[in-house]
Order: C-alpha cells, then structure tokens, then sequence
C-alpha cells in the first residue's frame, strides 16, 4: 500500500494538540552524585565521575561516580555486616515496617521520580508517571506483607534468608526495576548491593536518598553506580550470595557462566521477542491498540515487548491497513510532553543499533514502512517502524532489537502459528487476541513463554509473577513466586 | 547335566527401543557370580539420539492428562514389584546384601507410587490466581521445562535413579538418564520395566557410560532444558554450569542420599517447573455490583 493511501486522522489540520509539557521547577538534582554505600554517600575510590545526558536534548543533567572494584568490596562488606548485625535479626514484621516506609515515601514523592525518570532515561512522562512509578510503590508495598509471612508461602519447609544480594539492573524501566529487585529481597530478610544501568542512574540515586529518609539501617540497601565492570565485580565478588540480573541475553549468559560452580544463587531475566498473535475472529480495532502498545510502549525498549507480529491471512489486509492508519497518529518528541506516545531512544549507542538493524530489515529484503511524522532534530528518536513481508529466518524475526520495530509475518493455521512462534531460543511473553474462548486456553497452553497476554498486552503487577523459558531466562519476579530467588530452604 | 543359563546383554533405551551403542564400544563389569557383562560404553551420539527421541516424546507427554500420567506411575510401581525378585538378584551381583537389595527396591517402588500420586495434584498446591490491580484474571500454574539430562546417583543401583526420574517425568518432562557407572545392569533392567509401563517410548531414555566423557555433552546440548548431576564433582559440575550458560540450561546438582524418606516430595517435581502467568481482560460493564 502507497502512503498516500494511508488514511490520517486529521487531528493536525483540524486542531493541533498544544505542548502540554510537563514542569521540571519542583524537582531537586545535584549536580554530582556519589555512591550509596553503608547509609552514606561517599565519593568513588577511583575519583572518577561520568555524565549522564537527557537523551532527548543530549544535555548534561548530573555527573555520576564511578565504582571502583575496592568500592564494591566496600559495599559488599557494608551489605554483609548489616545483614549480620542487624538486619538478620530484627523480627520480621518490624522488617516489614521499613520497606512499607519506602512504598508510602514513593508514593509521597511520585512526581519528582517520574520527571527525573522521562528526563534521564527518555521515556514518555505519562508511562512514567502512570505506569513506571506507581508499580514501583506498589510492588514495595507488596513485598512488605510477606515479610512476616514467608513460613505460609511454602508449606512444609523452613525459609531462610540467602545474605547479600547483587543486583544489576537495565536502563528500561529505570525504578521500578530497581524496586522489583529490592523489595522481594528485603522481605526475605536479605541485604542488598544494587547497580544501576550507567545510562539511568538517577532515580536509583534517588530511590537511595528515600531509603536514607526512611531510617533503613545503615548498608542494608547499597546503590553504586558506574559502568560494566562495577556489574563483573559484584558477580565475582567471593561474599555474595545471590545475583539477581535483568539486561541481555548475551550478559545473562556470561553471568551464568561466572556463577558455575560456586555456591551462588542466581536468577536472571533475559531478552525476548515475543509472538503477538492476531486471529481472525479478534477484536480487529482492539487487537491493533494491543499491537500498538505491545511494541511501542516504552519505545520498544521493553524485553517482553511483542516484537513479532502474527496476523491470520483472512484478516491481514484490514490489520495492516488499520495498523498503518494508528501508526501515523502516534506522537514521537519531547517524552515530558504529556501528548507524548513515544519518546527518545535511552542512548545513542541504542539508537544506532536500531538504525542498524533499520538496514538489516531492508537489506534481507523485507519491506519497511515507517510513520510520516515529524521527529526532533537534537535528541535520539526512531519513526515507529512496521517490517512487512518477513520470514521467520530473518534476522529481524530472531533477534531483540529492543527498540520501536516490528517483524510482521501471517499465518493461516493454528498448528503454523505455535510452530513459528515458539521456534526461537527466547520464550518470555506472548500475545493472543481471539474471540475464542478455547483457543486462547489452547495458545496458552502450547505457547513456550513465561507469560501470556490474552487479548490484551503488556500489563504488569506486583502480584503477578513475570519471567522467561528457555534463553529468556529463569526465576520469577512477582507474587509468591518471587519470594523463592531469595530463599534457601 | 545341569540346564545352561541364558544370559542377558544388557543394552541401552533411546526412544522405546533397546540398542547397542552406536560406538560398539563396552566396558567389562565383574559380577559377584564371576560371570562378565559388557555394558555398553555410550557415546556422544548416543546421547544426542537420545534428546531427540525425549524431544519427540515432550509433546505427547507434557499434553497427557495429568491423571493419566499418574495411572502410568503407578503402572511403572506394578511392573517394578512384579519383577522384585529378579531385582533383588541383580543387586546381589552387584555387591548389595540382601537386606539391602530389599530395602532397595522396596523404596523404589514406594517413591514411585508416592510421585504417581503427586501427578495431578502439585499443580494445585503451586498455581495461584493472582489479585491484580486492574481489570484483569490473571493465574499461574506449573508447566514441564522440557528435556531434561540426568546423570544419576553413583552410588545406588536404582534408588537414586528412580528419585530422580520419577518427580521428573511426573511433571510432564522427558528424560536422559545415565546410569550408576559402576552399577548399570539395574538400570537397564527396569528400563525393561518401563518399556512395559505404557510409558509412550521417548519419555525415558536410559544410557550407560562414563560420566567423565559424557557430562560436558550432556550439559552443552543446546535441545536439553535442564541438567542434573546427582554426585558431588566439583569440576564436573564447574564445567557442567558452565556449559549450561550455552543456552540457560537450568542446573542443577542433586548430591542427596536418597534412602532417607525427608529425600521426596513435591519439590523435586516443581524445581523442573517452569511458571506461566496468563492474563486476561474482564469486562467492566454492568458494574452496579452484586446485590445479593
């Protein structure tokens, strides 16, 4: 189809929407940061600090230190005394009080870490504000009931505490990966050493100012930041008991390998590229809206992201065409702009591998198309991108681009579309949209992921536990479930 | 003159069917009779037709009711007390005495009727409706992680082996088991024992070799889910964790004595588990609520 026969909703013509940005007056940032160590912000061993940019203007926000190897043996050291000390010992329902301190302390300051979020990290202020930083609250307030339940999650066992955690998280969902991790790990009585991603460090940071506000003891939760070898350190580090990792595939993998033959727990959530599944029988215009906010909420830079598309032959014309149609009134620019749909790409060197997997589409022979809009001129921005006309071989089919692109492919039978959807390493989501009651439990049944989404698409809850089959990888976050990467038994 | 014994070659149990190695290669086993077995020596190949039979296998047997599953555990249970004697005699050779072998096989057969009664029922101690905060019914339950490698106990014959294979295929997954090394006439023997369990052919594949040429094989296999090593080598089990990292195998190291009865449980089925969370809308009209 021609883009001139894409019709437009004439919103623009008609009215424009006015720039309804979001104020940045109220929030407080220091011009430097330090690491969080012992319940103290100390200066990096090394002397060394890094920028940290608003990839939507490539201006400088902060600069940020730099962990040395002795600086996380420093926090490490602070994560085990406290755990010996204090933490190991306090009963657990007074545990419980402090972590629901730091949920209510979120909540309290919810604003200020969803504009610092959009502005250090790219993504739309409404996500941040609406999704990212809620869930973040709410999954500490979660995890701090269990704290003095744990002997009834798991019948006929005795659940004890591991020690110190490691933990390294992605840039995507700055805080609330942030909070994914600590807050399971503080229920079950566990102390921490966090790593932010170097890109998004701030709202850790500031998650760090919260947790010193909230009278936690000293080097119960320890944030040092810095690029990745201050990760390496924390893995090999001879005093930790558990990695929790959230990032790559590639990372994950090396990380396992670290770990072996060690004593260390370790849980790793990985990379995906899920089959977002359109039937004949779906609810076309909804369907569209769940493929819409499957790959491009967040930019796209989200694992489970439904990054492959699947429409039924029968209804590919209309799917597309309605697709197309969406795509162009999707607003790309300014993420503290409140019309925003998608924002700036986290980084530039994420923006190139996007642009580069741009020409690898092309190249292998799929067909791109690309929405009309307008995207600023400083800052790192991607047009939302549909690939038509792929093939399952396809580099762009296989691999995570983690940006706002889509690989659509049709199918016409049941059997065809659970083959091509789970013929890939990766395994953490899905999507289905059917009318059909017993075909969605059909899907759900046969499709090799951690989590499927029925009729609607990324939805996340602190109650509800997430993670990968196969090389997306393994452990749970979430729920009950997630309590058990911190237990030993 | 005395009737001549008929003597059994033991072989191996990939996909139903009983082969020779594919290398031709054995190793001679003393039995306490003086008689001499030549066990065979798996290779490489043999393993890797093994996960292909247990692949194919993975389907069927993941998709059989739960129930049904149970019914064949049992089943195993049945076919393994029938044939109590002939275990017995086979420990005797391989050095058990026999209040030993006795207490051996008896265990065996419990754990298998213990794990056919775990069949339909973990799922509901481990699935869970989670209270989300939208619009939403959203659950979790248990499913088979797949294909699962296992070398087994060394020290046991078969108690070991049937621990570990029991919570495994009770789950939905399919197996590779190497042997006991130095005891691997019983664990082919109740390979016959499945073959006649109505366990579908694939599900169980039972090889026998050396541990030491075949457990980075079996841990770098890029079709196998999960890897489990049930002796406590710590350079095997290094190179094992880290051959797994290849396509995040989830490992596992099992160093238990498994006569001790704290040594089952729904556990061992729900570490080969993998958790799968659906969500789905629901409708939000009609919301003036329940009255009555």
């Amino acid at each position: 189809m021609a883009k001139k026969d894409i019709k437009k909703l004439e919103f623009f013509s008609d009215w424009k929407y006015a720039p309804a940005p979001e104020s940045t007056d109220h929030i407080r940032l220091q011009k430097q940061y330090e690491l969080f160590i012992n319940g103290k912000f100390v200066k990096p061993g090394s002397g060394k600090y890094f920028d940290t940019i608003n990839p939507a203007t490539e201006e400088k926000i902060a600069s940020i230190a730099e962990a040395s190897e002795k600086d996380v043996d420093t926090a490490v050291k602070a994560a085990r005394s406290a755990y010996d000390k204090t933490w190991s010992k306090m009963p657990a329902k007074e545990r419980a009080k402090y972590i629901y301190r730091i949920a209510r302390l979120i909540q309290e300051r919810a604003r200020e870490l969803s504009v610092i979020e959009t502005m250090d990290g790219g993504k739309s202020i409404r996500e941040s504000r609406d999704i990212d930083v809620p869930l973040a609250a709410n999954h500490f307030f979660y995890y701090a009931g269990w704290a003095d339940k744990l002997e009834y999650a798991f019948p006929n066992r005795n659940p004890k505490s591991l020690g110190v955690a490691g933990q390294v998280i992605p840039w995507n969902f700055p805080l609330l990966m942030a909070a994914w991790k600590i807050a399971p790990a503080l229920a079950t009585g566990n102390t921490v050493v966090l790593k932010p991603a170097e890109t998004t460090s701030l709202t850790a940071l500031k998650l760090a100012e919260i947790i010193q506000e909230s009278g936690l003891p000293d080097g119960v939760v320890n944030i040092i930041t810095g690029h990745g070898p201050v990760g390496a350190a924390m893995v090999n580090h001879k005093d930790v008991d558990k990695i929790a990792f959230t990032g790559s595939t590639n990372v994950g993998k090396w990380i396992q390998k670290a770990v072996a033959g060690t004593d260390k727990k370790l849980t790793l959530e990985l990379g995906g590229k899920a089959a977002n599944i359109i039937f004949e029988d779906a609810p076309i215009n909804q369907a569209v809206e769940g493929i819409v906010n499957g790959i491009f909420f967040n930019q796209g830079h989200v694992c489970c992201a439904g990054s492959r598309l699947f429409v039924q032959e029968s209804v590919a014309d209309e799917v597309i065409r309605k697709l197309k149609e969406r795509l162009e009134t999707l607003i790309v620019g300014d993420p503290l702009d409140k019309n925003t749909d998608i924002g700036a790409i986290n980084s530039k060197m994420q923006l190139n591998k996007i642009n580069e997997y741009l020409k690898i589409g092309v190249n292998e022979g799929a067909e791109m198309y690309q929405s009309s809009c307008s995207i600023p001129k400083k800052g790192f921005f991607v047009r939302p991108t549909l690939f038509l006309n792929t093939s399952q071989s396809h580099r762009i089919s296989q691999e995570e681009i983690f940006g706002p692109v889509l690989a659509i492919q049709t199918f016409r039978t049941v059997e065809e579309v659970i083959e091509k959807a789970n013929n890939i390493p990766y395994g953490l989501s899905a999507g289905v949209w059917t009318d059909k009651g017993s075909r969605i439990f059909n899907m759900t049944t046969k499709l090799r992921a951690g989590v499927v989404w029925a009729n609607t698409y990324n939805k996340f809850d602190p109650t509800s536990p997430f993670g990968g089959y196969k090389e997306s990888g393994f452990g749970r976050e979430g729920g009950l479930h997630g309590l058990m990467p911190y237990l030993r038994f | 003159m005395d009737r001549i014994e008929v003597l059994k070659t033991y072989k191996i149990f990939i996909g139903g069917a009983f082969p020779r190695t594919e290398s031709g290669r054995y190793y001679p086993l003393k039995l306490k009779n003086n008689m001499t077995v030549n066990v065979s020596l798996s290779s490489r190949k043999d393993f890797r037709n093994a996960v292909v039979a247990a692949r194919g296998a993975f389907s069927g047997w993941s998709g059989r009711a739960a129930f049904n599953r149970g019914q064949i555990l049992y089943r195993i249970a049945e076919m393994l007390e029938g044939r109590k004697e002939q275990f017995l005699e086979e420990l005797k050779q391989l050095g058990y005495t026999a209040a030993a072998a006795k207490k051996e096989v008896e265990q065996s057969i419990d754990r298998l009727v213990y794990y056919a009664g775990w069949c339909d029922k973990y799922q509901q101690m481990y699935s869970a409706v989670n209270p989300v905060a939208s619009s939403h019914f959203n659950f979790s339950v248990p499913e088979p992680m797949g294909v699962v490698a296992i070398m087994a106990d060394e020290s046991t014959a078969l108690l070991g082996l049937v621990s570990v294979l029991a919570p495994c295929i009770a789950g939905g997954n399919t197996c590779i088991v190497l042997a006991s090394e130095t005891k691997p006439t019983c664990a082919i023997t109740f390979a016959e024992v499945i073959a006649t369990s109505d366990v579908p052919g694939g599900v169980v594949n039972i090889v026998t070799g050396n541990r030491k040429e075949l457990h980075a094989h079996f841990s770098s296999h890029m079709d196998v889910n999960a890897v489990i090593n049930c002796n406590d080598e710590k350079e095997f089990n290094k190179v094992i964790g880290e051959n797994a990292s290849l396509n995040v195998k989830r490992a596992f190291t099992w160093v238990r004595n498994w006569s001790d009865e704290k040594e089952r449980g729904p556990y061992y089925i729900t570490d080969l588990q993998e958790v799968k969370t659906t969500w789905h809308p629901i409708e939000n009209i009609g919301i003036s609520g329940i009255k009555y």
